[in-house]
């Protein structure tokens, strides 16, 4: 008699729909970022019942309970030591971090970098809005300097910081930057940051347009993203413009804009190497209009073991070494003596 | 004096004695916790009953000399019962005169001290605060004074040993070790065993502090400077097989029983801090049996990883003290709130704030208790000796799986540090933890906000488990689909399951043991590290005639239901606590009782001598 496997039916995005109301206002950004992971996550090969959404607190947070898979919803800024605890107690799950720009860089600073450190094989999405949303408008860590809210009517007198800066020093694996608005680019690198085996961290700029409406439109809006967004492909000439006419030379230690009309011959200009653990990374992430266009893309995408592989090998080795002791033994592991 | 002298004495009987408090003190550097550790284990070997009282500054090495540079080591072995590490010394070991000006005043009346001459430098003498040296002006007057230049003598013994002058005079203290085995009558053998394992691979190490160990104990045996040798015999224990353990290797010894009583992995995830740090060294020796430490970046990642892991399906468990608990505060409630088990080790210290870190107390009950926001009860046990946090430990796992409740353990810096003989339990007695997570069969109708009708615990649903894909978080919870929900009477109802499913944690307990008569003049009621101080002070009260009984929760919450009862038969009431009151306010406000607090926060523990005296001011003024 043959065995036939029972063939798993295939996912869809209907799979991981859950069947609580979506409450993010209406216009939010948060919709297509949910919508192009629920498009990736059943092409991935992986069961449904292996997936894990974890959250921390705020407009994002609210993601794992809009996902069909198994979700938590954990308190501000611990989202990572939670995904982490569960990764290093069951490495077979895909674990997922969903976050925003004052749960991870505010109140998770911390917990952000260790978590990228130690490679844990987790993905990181982080929505930036570049605003408290949840608490109704107060600026974030990365608002403009000067940015005017509730809290800073004056306009806040904090210096932003950029994500990709601080995942590329925390020597994330795999680090990567999409827009809400480009749904089919978002999911690419989505799907890229799945299949990673590693950290992956992806930076989403997401509109908030209750409190900080169009802040990427300056340069992610129809008319002008041809000459202010660059497309990062691996080992490909880092070009922009309309007509791609538009690159990089390095002058001086800095990015430098060169155009080929203006008679720059093309071998000059620098080519994206995703491997690279170079400091042209570093320049690509903090490339900001107006003075230069804005990144997306793939940054970095770099191989090494994973924390939870490495702890697993040093449990596989002790193991070897040594036979699991019986409770007797365990009892008896100190210096021992009979009375009677 | 100073001069070895090489003639044999007669073979002399030693003096019987039922049993002595020794004090080693000296500086940071000069291994005198190791010494106390070496004698009170070849103590115990050898069949007494032992108690021990480490008492180390926080400075790794604070200035060599300085007043808060003294580290010191007291052990009680006897061969009676004892509870305690014992009031005051009979015999204080003085390395310096640092050591011996903050350690002189508690020492005995007519006590013996042996000095170590040597150190007894004008320079020393200044660090120390002695305008006079105290060997000369008549401070040692009532006392029995050895002085021996301790440091030259054992570079006389150890002239062939080819070592540097600073690495001989680090082996001094075996040279006093050996001198005490000599006056007590100790084998020398578990010590010389000891070196060989402990520096196996450096024999100059080894040959260094043997000669000095041997050579300690013939000076003794040849000087006329002690009168006799004295004998603790075998303490009439329980037969079995024994073992000196700490109370923090005691708990981990219990995370690791329990991983194998409930048949699965642990996590062991903190961040280091004193006094807690010990558990994550023993525990990270442990991965062979799949235990997994887990060093997070701050205490409460600590607290999150073991959430994380807990939702996976895994015994999760975190160590720290009070200031770690308090930043673990909110991760606790998370706990709280999806109600995934989880222990909670807090190894408590004299705070507040950074406190006293080396130091003990019993000050974060009401923080165990009460410190987080919102109506959110954990349950909280106590050890009360340093044995106990093998059963407090397995204890707790075992509650925290059946209620699916975080459990915190309080142990205290005391108990952490603190050693006695340990009769090892007999391993078929010791119950399996019963884990059980729904599986893909029970998908149909899972809801991980049912409860099982006895217990009130949800079940426990792990990922990757077809089917039962749901999701939880901090928000409230609706009362069987835990899905978020706000309404008024849901957060009513779940904030008494909540509450009601703690209190059942009750319903498994044991009848409360009291100590003495069922009822009587006082009751004393006491928790944690402060067992034998009340128990030896009680008895002695006893025996005086007076009505005192003593009731030691292990249980702190929920608190065990005859507790009111028992208090009720009684006329007074009395808590001992290393703190300010702290289980007075809650035993007050609960069965309304007037009861007394003796209340001490010196970072020591309590002496017998002032619970005894406390108990008889109640009882005499009536």
């Amino acid at each position: 008699m043959s065995t036939r496997p029972i063939p798993t039916p295939a996912l869809t995005k209907k799979d991981f729909v859950s069947d609580q109301e979506v409450r993010w206002c209406p216009g939010c950004g948060d919709y297509a970022i949910l919508s192009q992971v629920q498009k990736v996550v059943p092409a991935l090969g992986i069961p449904k019942e292996k997936f894990v959404f974890v959250s921390g607190i705020g407009c994002s947070s609210r993601f794992p309970y809009y996902m069909n898979a198994y979700g938590f919803h954990t308190i501000h800024g611990r989202a990572p030591t939670i995904a982490t605890g569960i990764k290093i107690a069951n490495p077979e799950l895909s674990v997922w971090v969903v976050t925003g720009d004052g749960d991870a860089l505010s109140i998770g600073g911390n917990h952000l970098i260790h978590a990228l450190r130690r490679n844990m094989d987790i993905k990181i999405l982080l929505f930036n809005n570049r605003i408290y949303g949840l608490t109704k408008g107060q600026y974030s860590p990365t608002s403009e300097l000067g940015k005017r809210t509730k809290s800073t009517p004056m306009g806040s007198v904090d210096y932003p910081l950029h994500p990709l800066s601080i995942a590329l020093a925390s020597e994330a694996t795999f680090v990567a930057r999409a827009i809400d608005t480009e749904t089919k680019h978002l999911a690419e690198v989505i799907e890229r940051a799945a299949r990673h085996k590693g950290s992956a961290f992806i930076e989403i700029f997401q509109n908030c347009n209750i409190f900080n409406d169009k802040a990427f439109d300056n340069f992610k809006a129809r008319d002008v993203r041809a000459n202010r967004i660059v497309r990062l492909e691996h080992e490909k000439q880092i070009r922009f413009g309309a007509d791609g006419e538009k690159g990089f030379r390095i002058n001086h230690c800095e990015l430098e804009v060169v155009d080929v009309n203006d008679g720059i011959p093309e071998s000059e200009l620098i080519v994206h190497d995703e491997h690279s653990r170079a400091f042209v990374a570093y320049m690509l992430a903090r490339m900001d209009y107006p003075d230069f266009p804005v990144a997306i893309g793939v940054l970095r995408d770099v191989t090494k073991p994973t924390y939870e592989a490495l702890l697993d090998d040093q449990v596989m080795e002790a193991r070897k070494m040594r036979k699991p002791d019986t409770l007797q033994a365990l009892l008896e592991s100190g210096e021992t003596w009979k009375v009677g | 004096m100073g001069k070895t002298k090489t003639r044999k004495r007669p073979v002399e009987t030693p003096k019987e004695i039922e049993g002595v408090v020794i004090r080693f003190a000296g500086d940071s550097g000069d291994g005198m916790q190791l010494t106390g550790t070496q004698f009170s284990s070849t103590s115990a070997i050898a069949g007494n009953d032992i108690s021990t009282l480490p008492d180390f500054p926080a400075e790794i090495r604070a200035p060599a000399g300085s007043l808060p540079g003294v580290s010191a080591f007291q052990l009680n072995f006897s061969s009676v019962d004892i509870m305690t590490p014992g009031d005051e010394p009979d015999l204080l070991v003085a390395m310096n005169p640092a050591a011996l000006m903050t350690n002189l005043p508690d020492l005995q009346p007519a006590g013996r001290v042996i000095i170590n001459t040597d150190a007894f430098t004008a320079g020393n003498l200044k660090k120390a605060g002695y305008t006079e040296n105290p060997l000369n002006d008549g401070t040692l007057g009532n006392y029995q004074v050895i002085e021996l230049p301790i440091t030259s003598l054992n570079a006389q013994a150890l002239e062939s040993v080819d070592l540097p002058k600073k690495q001989v005079s680090r082996s001094k203290n075996f040279w006093a070790l050996g001198l005490l085995y000599w006056l007590f009558d100790r084998s020398l053998e578990p010590t010389l065993r000891w070196l060989e394992g402990k520096f196996a691979g450096n024999p100059i190490l080894i040959e260094a502090n043997s000669t000095a160990l041997l050579a300690g104990h013939a000076y003794a045996e040849a000087s006329e400077i002690f009168a006799s040798s004295f004998k603790v015999r075998e303490a009439a224990i329980e037969p079995g097989t024994y073992r000196k353990i700490a109370g923090n290797e005691a708990i981990a010894v219990g995370c690791v029983a329990a991983s194998i009583l409930a048949k699965r992995p642990l996590v062991y995830s903190s961040y280091p801090i004193t006094p807690a740090s010990e558990i994550l060294h023993y525990l990270s020796h442990y991965r062979h049996m799949d235990i997994r430490t887990v060093q997070a970046e701050d205490e409460i990642a600590a607290m999150g990883i073991v959430i994380g892991a807990s939702f996976a399906g895994k015994l999760a468990v975190t160590g720290t003290s009070g200031p770690g608990l308090a930043l673990k505060a909110e991760a606790i409630n998370l706990a709280v709130m999806t109600e995934l088990p989880c222990v909670i080790i807090n190894i408590q210290r004299a705070g507040p704030s950074t406190g006293l870190p080396t130091k003990t107390e019993q000050s974060d009950l009401l923080q165990a208790l009460y410190g987080r926001n919102g109506e959110s009860p954990v349950a909280v046990i106590a050890p009360a000796t340093p044995a106990e946090g093998f059963d407090c430990a397995i204890e707790a796992f075992r509650i925290a799986v059946r209620h699916m409740i975080p459990v915190m353990l309080l142990s205290d810096g005391y108990l952490a540090n603190g050693s006695e003989p340990w009769r090892l339990p007999d391993v078929s007695c010791l119950e399996p933890i019963e884990v059980r997570h729904p599986s893909s069969d029970d998908a149909e109708e899972f809801l991980p906000y049912a409860r099982d009708e006895k217990t009130l615990a949800r079940p426990w649903g792990i990922p990757g488990t077809a089917g039962l894909e749901h999701r939880i978080g901090g928000l409230e919870k609706d009362v069987l689909t835990g899905n978020v929900n706000y309404e008024p009477k849901n957060h009513q109802r779940m904030t008494d399951l909540r509450q009601e499913k703690l209190d059942r944690i009750a319903d498994f307990y044991d009848p409360t043991e009291v100590d003495g008569e069922p009822e009587g003049e006082l009751l004393v009621i006491g928790w944690g590290g402060t067992f034998g101080a009340i128990r030896t002070a009680a008895r002695r009260a006893r025996k005086e005639g007076l009505s005192v009984s003593h009731v030691h929760l292990r249980h702190l919450h929920p608190l065990p239901k005859d507790l009111g009862d028992i208090i009720g038969r009684f006329k007074k009431v009395l808590i001992p606590e290393l703190n300010m009151g702290q289980l007075s306010i809650v035993l007050r406000a609960r069965y309304l009782v007037d009861a007394v607090g003796l209340n001490k926060v010196e970072g020591q523990p309590f002496k017998v001598r002032e619970v005894h005296a406390k108990m008889d001011e109640m009882l005499r003024s009536k």
